[in-house]
């Protein structure tokens, strides 16, 4: 069936074709519309799941947390501050292998209060033990909803699916609905194995545990995270078998005889495409990387995606002050791996904060500007900053 | 001085629906202000998040706009660090009861002078309509399309328990009233908890079919009644107005200091 659809109504379909069992849900903007849309389809019998309105986000994770130790597919959504808010949550979920799937759209974080796009609440996760899968489109942010259960079952850790503000969420698009037979087919009902709340054979879950078993239960999960990225693939593939749609954990567009790479994620790679297309009518050989996946960071492929190429130009929507952009902080150290002739030159730029557009003839002037300086004039560099 | 020389007129057109109710506290909330003789900057005003929260962006005084439900807690901050400040605190029955409840109770149980301001429209206005802890069981709200099947809070109750010394509800209908309710509320020394029920046309009204603002506000009118009254003795189903508690305690930025002579010798 295709429908036209925002971002959250994106997410909420991937969700409930799931069949998710329970939605924890607190309102927060630019998300709110995500748990709105799913209270409806409870409401009209299209979806088979207990919704549990609870009184925070905090409270929100608890109940995904607890649900899930149930043995039962669990969903919440969030965004910024909503997120921050989950922090303490978000370290347990992941060491307690629960595989609850969030929906974060991406806010800026207050103060100053602002509700526009910028990666920083989710990027600022990445300690936390969550898979995170960022999405360019609508029809990515439905298929990579349904995926992240698959993910995140398949290897009893949380997973986070990642939409841009309102460049996403509250942005209409054409989208395929899958038939909820062929998700079933695909994502069959959640099989928890051993580990959950069976009255039949008691466990105890979160008992203290001392250094060594603690040291063995976290090496697990860095394991884990390893295997993950064969996982990411193998479900990829799946899915474009059972719905004709493949993902990359990293992507390039026009890449291969390229001179220059902008690395962009999350919608602003969609906007790229369009800056390298116009690029390349201009006689530039222009390329574009998209990055979907930040954990597992897919350091191989991107190695294999950059060794040998001569510039590279990363563009953050993100920062962590004192640092850098985050996306180029990661890319920096897997780049290391590389020997000198064979490792590009990385141009760190930040744009796009709180919602500032990233436009064509922002990435355009950033292609330009990396092709012809020498060298990067700063770790990093801030596109489009307002000064008065 | 008149209302409009307390607002920060820059600041405007301000976001609230036409015929919300939050306005008319915000403008009686001045009042009582004035009519203290407080000095502007003698005032802090400190906000979470909301429909509500957004006012002390509108009033000039020292104002903060905090995070959500912690409003509380940031004023608890300004009254020890600065003990002699005018402390008052508008918030929403969402950002109060719900994500902020843990600080409500808190601050009550200290007994620390702040005025909390719980701007009641039964909703979380600001992301769009969903139920809150104060929406009356089986109202409906996005999150809620088929009526809520949670209990409300009676706040006052809430507030009488937890230990607040001064603890009244009024209703944006009852303008005259909530001036001198207020007035006394900050003028109390010691936790200060003022619920005042206030109209969300937008989203409370729509969603339960209450009509227009005007509609909303008669409702105040008809479905309230003060406290004790013959009416109540005759329609137990009609909510009360006024003060229910107003006691001298010891006051916590008060205790702290004195504490703190002491054992300086
Ligand atoms: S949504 Fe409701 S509470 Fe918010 S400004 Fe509009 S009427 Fe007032």
């Amino acid at each position: 069936m295709r429908k036209v659809l925002t971002g959250n109504q994106a997410v909420a379909y991937g969700a409930m074709l799931s069949g998710v069992e329970v939605v924890a849900a607190y309102p927060i903007t630019p998300q709110t519309t995500i748990i709105e849309t799913l209270a409806d389809m409870q409401a009209e019998g299209l979806g088979d799941f207990d919704y549990i309105r609870v009184e925070s986000e905090h409270s929100a994770m608890a109940a995904c947390i607890g649900a899930s130790m149930g043995g039962v597919r669990t969903f919440t959504a969030t965004s910024g501050q909503g997120l921050f808010l989950m922090h303490e949550m978000l370290h347990y979920a992941s060491g307690a292998r629960t595989p609850v799937v969030l929906a974060n759209v991406n806010r800026a974080p207050a103060a100053p209060w602002n509700i526009w796009s910028d990666q920083t609440d989710s990027l600022s996760q990445r300690e936390t033990g969550w898979i995170q899968l960022y999405c360019e489109g609508n029809q990515e942010v439905l298929d990579t909803t349904i995926m992240a259960f698959k993910i995140a079952e398949k290897l009893k850790l949380p997973a986070m699916v990642i939409l841009d503000a309102f460049f996403l969420s509250h942005t209409s698009e054409p989208i395929e609905i899958p038939d909820k037979e062929a998700v079933k087919d695909f994502l069959p009902t959640y099989d928890p194995k051993d580990i959950w709340l069976d009255p039949d054979n008691p466990h105890t879950f979160g008992a203290i545990a001392m250094s060594d078993p603690y040291m063995e239960l976290r090496w697990q999960i860095q394991r884990d995270m390893e295997i993950a990225k064969s996982v990411i693939a193998e479900v990829h593939e799946d899915f474009a078998h059972h719905f004709g749609r493949m993902y990359h954990q990293v992507e390039g567009y026009l890449a291969e005889d390229a001179e220059v790479l902008v690395i962009c994620t999350g919608t602003a790679a969609s906007t790229a495409r369009v800056a390298v297309e116009a690029l390349r009518a201009e006689g530039e050989r222009a390329g574009l990387v998209k990055i979907k996946t930040f954990r597992p960071f897919p350091g191989e492929e991107i190695i294999g995606a950059l060794k040998g190429k001569k510039k590279v130009a990363v563009i953050d929507r993100n920062f962590s002050p004192g640092a850098q952009g985050i996306w180029a902080q990661e890319l920096r150290s897997v780049l290391c791996e590389l020997s000198d002739q064979e490792r590009p030159m990385v141009y760190g730029y930040i744009a796009g904060i709180g919602g500032c557009d990233i436009s064509v003839k922002t990435i355009k002037e950033i292609y330009y500007k990396t092709l012809e300086s020498h060298r990067p004039d700063d770790i990093d560099m801030w596109v489009g900053v307002r000064h008065v | 001085m008149p209302a409009k020389d307390y607002l920060r007129q820059r600041f405007f057109p301000q976001i609230w629906c036409p015929g919300c109710g939050h306005g008319i506290i915000m403008g009686n909330m001045i009042r009582a202000i004035d009519q203290l003789g407080l000095e502007k900057n003698e005032v802090v005003v400190v906000s979470g998040i909301g429909c509500s929260s957004r006012m002390p962006g509108y009033v000039d005084f020292h104002s903060l706009h905090t995070l959500h439900g912690r409003a509380l807690a940031f004023a608890m901050g300004v009254k020890m660090g600065r003990p002699e400040l005018t402390v008052i605190v508008p918030m929403g029955d969402g950002d109060a009861a719900a994500i902020g409840g843990n600080h409500l109770i808190h601050a009550a149980r200290r007994n620390i002078d702040l005025t909390a301001i719980i701007m009641n429209n039964s909703i979380y206005g600001m992301t769009g309509g969903q139920f809150s802890p104060m929406t009356p069981f089986g109202d409906k709200g996005t999150t809620a399309p088929s009526g809520t099947i949670d209990h409300a809070f009676d706040i006052v109750e809430l507030a009488k328990g937890a230990g607040a010394s001064f603890v009244a509800r009024t209703t944006t209908y009852h303008v005259k009233e909530m001036i001198k309710i207020i007035a006394r509320a900050i003028k109390h020394k010691g936790f200060s908890m003022v619920e005042v029920m206030s109209q969300c046309p937008t989203y409370y009204g729509r969603k339960n079919k209450l009509g227009s603002a005007v509609d909303m506000m008669n409702s105040y009118k008809d479905g309230t009644t003060s406290i004790g009254s013959k009416k109540k003795a005759e329609h137990p189903e009609l909510i009360e107005r006024g003060v229910f508690l107003e006691e001298e305690r010891p006051e916590y930025s008060a205790s702290y200091s004195a504490l703190v002579k002491k054992s300086q010798g």
